[in-house]
């Protein structure tokens, strides 16, 4: 009954969205306030019914009601609690339904938050929102729908893929959601500000907080990725540039210039056109990212979800938003005034140049994931683009971003003095150089490892810089601190931002230069030598747990010095249900951001294949993206954006931080 | 996108055992042959698992091409013989980098066209505005300048 329920309510929501999707727009055509005012409860109501959707096909994995063919394909009774739950998105119907779940989400928090928007761009933002709605509703309705019953019930589920039984799980799916569907709210914004006609520096004050929202959820969602599959996969790598991460990156480009360009609109009222064009390509290229992963189009190890039907629903979900809001922007474009003008090299100039190598990657990695679809379409000659590619081609267009990032921060608005930059930098430059030649000269004379070493001190030390600078602790130590008090949060978010990348970067040098990998037949009582570690095989002990058996291979680890060893147990898993092997690793950090990683494989003659890496610095990668997503955060709370747009009063406390910016 | 990696081994070890690629057995013993061969299998695809290089993968057909990529090493040839080799062999497809030519002319050119036509369009864009509203600031004239340090003088 519960599970009827759920559907039922999901039906209801797609009716309240048909309503909000004609009614409130209709409204601000014929200035019908009471229709305009619609759009709020409806949305609302709307996340409502979504929610007891949601909450019914959780309450079925939840105790196992195997008459739901969705959990019978996915669950088993003795599954977890923690992996009944997450097993509700971890398969195409409960991760579509997740999809409406946060699309509803954000529907009501606009709804919600948005009450001082004028009234005609709230109707038309939430109108628009509601036909991505019931696109997505009528998907999951029609081909997807995960309240299915049996008319026999089995005694006992299929079980969960046993790879997908991790917390990694649990946590991966909803964030990147929460990014992707995010980037919907500055699509509507578009698509509302392009109904109107009429956008304002207002417009952007009111997107950017949405846009970082989702900017920060789909960071730590890719990142959570990342190292989801770095721990559990047992490759030691942590990006493989496959088409579904490429799917995941794109809109994350795409996003991270809009950010950029949006500040150029809100602050001097610029770059309107191409802001409102970013809005929608963050989108599309999110909408792009669910179709090429749900329909199963990629000839990628990933495409299990292969029913051609949702494959054909999503594409015309895609042409139709896509080719639909390039049309009207391409007939309303032309209205929206032109805005400011700025130097070359000026602040704008520098948000510029970021937005065109930005979408210079972007279109690098949507030609290199979509390109061997397209040619096997029109000529049927296949060929494969991989990582060398994407190496060969997104990497050395970062390069200039990267370098020029610590200086636009530095520029003033309108028009820059690029020789000034240079002088405020030059410690910083002098510093980098000496990085390079001191990593050059210890680390065996490699010069692009220490270049990369030189560039990421380049980024952390220039943002540190340019805060510095800013709270004046150079030349007038004395009022530092009340600065720092006083700076917008935005200027802290935007070093931490940069001072991120920079992180992330050194930690990408150092784990792909500085790598030690062994590939070995280790029997017990051997031990091998890995950088300072000595790595001994103890034995072999087996191990069960609720829905598994596994064999663990124990190794003590000494260090070189006199603590005492460390048991490092990577184990190869067999779940019962499916009999699929897992391999688990063990993973051990040292001096904070290096790894020790082992991982087991296949038993050879009396011993078992090792692979055993020394990965430097490793923890960077990620710990660097935490920081760029906490510097998002910090940007959020900025008082401009706290409530999403400023009374009449804000904006006079606004000014001022604006001002010194 | 939600379970990427996850699935990406799922499919591996539905083809094979557990996700381990290069094996003990397999290796050159110089260990600069070998360091060669880890080069050229992250080059080369795995043709059944797609998607992976035979580096990565654990499919049987990548464990035969990785061998006999280090046979091709042992018997002399240079990199680019063992990839002629192997694209003579299967086509293509089993670069992960694909060669430039009239197929792969706009995927290798693209990223590139971006960039120019971009910064073009961005230049002609400024260059026509400014020509439009003359230039964005003036410089100061005598008089003003003279006021502008007066209030500067008294300022301080």
């Amino acid at each position: 009954m519960i599970v009827e329920i759920g559907h039922y309510a999901l039906v209801l929501a797609l009716a309240l969205a048909l309503v909000q999707s004609v009614v409130p727009i209709w409204g601000a055509v014929k200035g019908d306030e009471r229709a305009m005012a619609l759009a709020g409860p409806i949305s609302v109501g709307q996340f409502v019914f979504v929610a007891v959707a949601f909450s019914a096909l959780t309450y079925a994995h939840v105790v196992s009601d195997f008459s739901v063919v969705n959990v019978f394909e996915n669950s088993h009774s003795t599954k977890p609690m923690i992996y009944k739950i997450s097993g509700v998105w971890g398969n195409h119907e409960g991760s579509m339904l997740l999809w409406v779940a946060i699309l509803a989400l954000f529907g009501a928090l606009v709804a919600f938050f948005g009450r001082n928007l004028p009234q005609t761009l709230r109707a038309n933002v939430l109108g628009v929102q509601a036909w991505v709605a019931v696109a997505f509703y009528l998907f999951v309705l029609l081909t997807s729908n995960p309240f299915a019953r049996f008319g026999q019930p089995p005694m006992e589920g299929r079980d969960l893929n046993p790879l997908l039984q991790d917390v990694g799980l649990a946590i991966h799916p909803p964030l990147l959601y929460l990014g992707y569907v995010g980037f919907s709210i500055a699509f509507s914004f578009a698509a509302a500000a392009l109904i109107e006609g009429r956008i304002d520096a207002a417009w952007a004050r009111w997107v950017r907080p949405w846009t970082l929202t989702a900017w920060v959820f789909l960071t730590l969602g890719i990142a959570m990725g990342s190292y989801w599959a770095y721990y559990e996969l047992g490759w030691g790598g942590w990006w493989f540039w496959d088409p579904v991460e490429n799917a995941s990156l794109m809109p994350w480009l795409a996003g991270t210039a809009l950010l950029h360009s949006a500040i150029v609109m809100e602050k001097r009222d610029g770059l309107k056109i191409w802001t409102i064009l970013l809005a929608i390509l963050a989108f599309s290229l999110s909408l792009l990212g669910t179709f090429l992963v749900r329909s199963g189009v990629l000839t990628s190890v990933h495409a299990f979800a292969t029913d051609p039907a949702r494959g054909v629903f999503i594409l015309g979900i895609l042409v139709l938003f896509v080719g639909g809001s390039l049309t009207l922007f391409a007939a309303r474009a032309a209205t929206l005034t032109k805005g400011g003008l700025f130097a070359p090299v000026s602040r704008e100039g520098a948000l510029v140049f970021n937005n065109l190598f930005l979408t210079a990657g972007t279109a690098t990695v949507f030609v290199g994931t979509l390109y061997p679809l397209m040619l096997e379409a029109t000529t049927g000659g296949k060929i494969s683009v991989g990582a060398p590619f994407f190496d060969m081609t997104f990497g050395p267009l970062m390069v200039p971003l990267l370098i020029a990032l610590p200086m636009g921060p530095f520029l003033a608005w309108k028009r820059g003095d690029i020789l000034a930059v240079v002088q405020r930098l030059a410690a910083v430059m002098v510093l980098s150089v000496v990085a390079v030649l001191v990593t050059w000269m210890l680390k065996g004379h490699d010069i692009l490892p220490a270049l990369g070493v030189g560039l990421a001190t380049w980024l952390m030390l220039g943002s540190l810089a340019e805060i510095l600078w800013r709270i004046k602790l150079f030349t007038e130590p004395s009022v530092s601190l009340r600065r720092a008090v006083g700076l917008p949060r935005s200027a802290w978010g935007t070093f931490l931002g940069h001072f991120g990348v920079g992180v992330m970067l050194l930690g990408i040098v150092a784990e792909g230069a500085w790598k030690i990998e062994h590939v070995l037949v280790m029997k017990p009582g051997d031990h091998i030598r890995v950088e300072r570690f000595d790595v001994a095989f103890e034995r072999a002990v087996p191990n069960s747990g609720p829905n598994w058996d596994e064999v663990i291979a124990r190794f003590e680890v000494t260090d070189g010095t006199s603590n005492p060893p460390i048991v490092m147990e990577p184990s190869k898993r067999t779940y019962r249900t499916r009999s699929m092997p897992t391999t688990e690793t063990a993973i051990e950090t040292y001096g904070l951001f290096s790894q020790l990683y082992l991982a087991i494989g296949e038993a050879q003659g009396e011993g078992v294949a090792m692979r055993i890496y020394w990965k430097p610095l490793v923890l960077l990668i990620w710990i660097g993206t935490l920081i760029m997503s906490i510097g998002g955060v910090v940007s959020l709370t900025d008082r401009r954006l706290r409530v999403g747009a400023p009374t009449p009063h804000r904006v006079a406390a606004a000014a001022l931080p604006a001002a010194a910016e | 996108m939600s379970f990427r990696r996850a699935a990406a081994a799922l499919a591996l070890s539905l083809l094979a055992g557990p996700a381990v690629a290069v094996q003990p057995d397999e290796m050159l013993s110089d260990p600069k042959l070998e360091a060669r061969a880890r080069e050229l299998s992250g080059e080369l695809r795995c043709l059944v698992c797609q998607n992976q290089s035979i580096d990565d993968s654990d499919a049987p057909l990548a464990k035969d091409l990785r061998v006999l990529v280090r046979e091709r090493i042992k018997t002399g040839d240079t990199n680019t013989q063992v990839l002629d080799y192997l694209v003579a062999r299967y086509g293509e497809f089993v670069l992960l980098r694909p060669r430039f030519n009239a197929h792969t002319a706009i995927l290798w050119t693209l990223p590139f066209a971006v960039l120019i036509l971009g910064a073009g369009g961005i230049f002609l864009a400024l260059r026509r505005r400014s020509a439009r509203a003359g230039s964005i600031e003036a410089p100061l004239s005598a008089e003003e300048k003279a006021r502008l340090d007066e209030i500067l003088a008294r300022e301080s």
